[in-house]
């Protein structure tokens, strides 16, 4: 990747109608790195993810990609730097893998141009970093859940772009196949350089993979940084308004959040337990 | 795998698209070539031949000229004309139902014809100018009235059923006061008929197929990156609604001047990309292919009408009897997947 894409947020404010989802949020997405979005249900995260996505005009303030107002810029051209994965997209019926993914090459494609070979040789790298090579010719209605995300991820590899954004894209998938594209996705990133950002579920997967998490709670940043930083018993009762103990996870050293319920806590106080867990 | 792989693969897909498509050129020129030669007097390829070389030969340069060549012309005019609005129609909103002669397009321009030539009693030129602004009010009020955050496929094409339905009886109502000789000319507006080609007909609607074909070719590639999802679809970089306006309106044009020469011929635009893909697969646009399917299935369905019966059907009933067995075969189908349209 040869020049460095930079994407941040001046002032964004985001709506639907009469309401207001974001208000006035400074963001900086850092260049090269895996970013996590996290945040309770309707906190204006994928709201957020859209407008970067640009298909979402701003109330006020602006996306700023490259030093550029994002939704002034043409649509191929951003399409050239930032691709997306939306929460469900659509396969045609029948569509072979190989022409899906095919279909990422359209930003690169002039009007009437034919397919090149140039073209080719990013379908097949996506499908190779994807490892999804064998299902070439396969129809895409016949794959399972996980193979289906990866063909779509492929399709967003094969737009080649430096900045990848994606909204939940391990839902509807088991917890094997949720490994799997993270882990693909953070090849990508270690291997290619490209810069991730995602909105996830999952809040210790999202520790864990992120090297910058942020937490959004009714529309504005709440804390922004290195998990360690941001993932805090503290962030989770006012992000989420759920009592939890943050650990360091023995896998990852990471933190790991645990939820405390009504029932099945044992009784002990959460931050005796925090300090006892991490000094051990 | 290699690239050569990859690469073999989507040559065998597209080897059989070019295959089906070939198919479809020789047999729409064969269909086109047997009308020239069939009819109450049969003449020989060579005659044929002949008269379209301007030579004169005694009774087929009239037969022939002036009967048999509009008619055949205008047939294939408009079967490519419904078939390329109906096909971006169902592409666009992902769902075969979604075709302008289901959601009440044509149903516009039929009643707007009917109104014009039993109420403001105008003939000629002024029913098709009535009828093309008309479907592309009526396909306006739908998109109007189906708008909220967006047009989902399903409230439109329900609204648009709505639509249709209404039209409807505004013509039943228009033709029940219209007197014996106006019935005559309403009639050709609702079952859609070739009978009356001519020269001065087809050449409108030879100008809207080139010009608001040519829009809907160049744009197949958006149309089929619109298939994916209005959210992937901008992501790689295609501007969604004005692509989708631009797309609409080109479809519209073309089903209304295909009305405007022929009337609503039943189906041709419901049926005509959905056997098209069946055929060709899912690889590729769909219009090419949509479009030669409606243009033979317009000459076959004229054939038969003609002189397949006792009677001379005009070539809307027979596309209609064609055509409400899929329909409802697709509403069975649908209900049995327990999806909603």
């Amino acid at each position: 990747m040869t020049d460095a894409h930079t994407l941040h947020t001046e002032q964004l404010s985001l709506g639907y109608g009469d309401r207001v989802v974001v208000d006035s949020l400074d963001l900086t997405i850092p260049t090269g790195r895996i970013t996590t979005i996290v945040g309770a249900n309707a906190c204006g995260k994928s709201t957020l993810l859209r407008a970067m996505a640009r298909l979402l005009a701003p109330r006020n303030g602006r996306v700023v990609l490259d030093g550029k107002d994002l939704h002034r810029l043409p649509t191929k051209e951003v399409a050239r730097t930032l691709g997306l994965l939306p929460q469900s997209p659509i396969a045609p019926e029948g569509i072979a893998v190989a022409d899906l993914v095919g279909r990422g090459r359209h930003p690169h494609q002039k009007v009437f141009a034919r397919w090149s070979r140039e073209d080719e040789a990013a379908v097949l790298s996506a499908l190779e970093a994807t490892g999804t090579t064998e299902l070439a010719d396969r129809s895409v209605d016949e794959l399972s859940g996980g193979q289906r995300q990866r063909v779509w991820i492929a399709m967003a590899l094969a737009q080649q772009t430096d900045l990848l954004l994606l909204d939940e894209p391990t839902t509807f998938l088991d917890v094997t196949h949720q490994i799997e594209v993270l882990d693909l996705l953070t090849d990508l990133n270690r291997q290619r350089g490209t810069t991730i950002v995602m909105v996830l579920h999952d809040l210790n997967l999202a520790a864990r993979y992120a090297d910058h998490l942020i937490a959004v709670a009714g529309g504005a940043l709440h804390a922004a940084g290195s998990p360690a930083d941001v993932l805090t018993a503290a962030t989770v009762r006012e992000v989420f308004g759920l009592e939890s103990e943050v650990v360091a996870d023995p896998t990852s050293g990471k933190p790991m959040m645990l939820p405390i319920g009504r029932y099945h806590a044992r009784q002990v106080q959460p931050a005796t337990a925090t300090a006892t867990e991490a000094s051990g | 795998m290699s690239v050569g792989a990859i690469a073999a693969g989507r040559s065998r897909r597209l080897a059989k698209r070019r295959t089906v498509i070939g198919a479809l050129v020789v047999a729409v020129i064969g269909m086109y070539a047997v009308t020239l030669m069939v009819g109450q007097t049969f003449y020989s390829p060579g005659d044929v031949a002949r008269v379209i070389a301007g030579q004169t030969v005694p009774g087929a340069s009239f037969t022939v000229g002036e009967l048999r060549l509009p008619r055949a012309t205008l047939a294939i005019l408009t079967g490519i004309a419904f078939a390329l609005g109906g096909a971006t129609f169902q592409t666009m909103l992902r769902n075969p139902l979604a075709s302008p002669d289901i959601i009440g397009i044509s149903h516009g321009a039929s009643a707007a014809a009917v109104f014009a030539i039993t109420v403001l009693t105008v003939s000629g030129a002024a029913v098709s100018f009535v009828a093309i602004v008309a479907s592309l009010a009526t396909a306006m009020a739908i998109y109007v009235l189906s708008f909220r955050d967006g047009v989902v496929g399903t409230r439109l094409i329900l609204i648009g059923i709505g639509i249709a339905a209404m039209l409807q009886s505004v013509v039943s109502y228009l033709l029940i006061r219209a007197s014996t000789w106006d019935l005559q000319v309403a009639m050709r507006w609702i079952t859609g008929s070739i009978n009356g080609a001519s020269w001065s007909l087809a050449l409108p609607l030879v100008c809207a197929v080139v010009v608001l074909g040519g829009i809907l070719l160049a744009h197949s590639r958006q149309l089929e990156l619109l298939q994916l999802g209005d959210e992937s679809a901008s992501a790689l970089g295609v501007r969604v609604e004005r692509t989708r306006l631009v797309v609409i309106v080109a479809a519209v044009g073309l089903i209304a001047f295909a009305t405007a020469a022929a009337g609503p011929i039943a189906f041709v635009a419901f049926l005509s990309g959905p056997i098209a893909a069946r055929l060709v697969g899912p690889t590729g646009s769909v219009l090419v292919p949509a479009a030669l399917v409606g243009a033979l299935l317009v000459l076959t369905a004229d054939l038969l009408g003609q002189f397949a019966f006792g009677t001379r059907y005009p070539v809307g009933v027979i596309t209609g009897v064609l055509g409400a067995p899929y329909l409802v075969y697709l509403l069975i189908r649908t209900n049995r997947a327990g999806g909603s349209l």
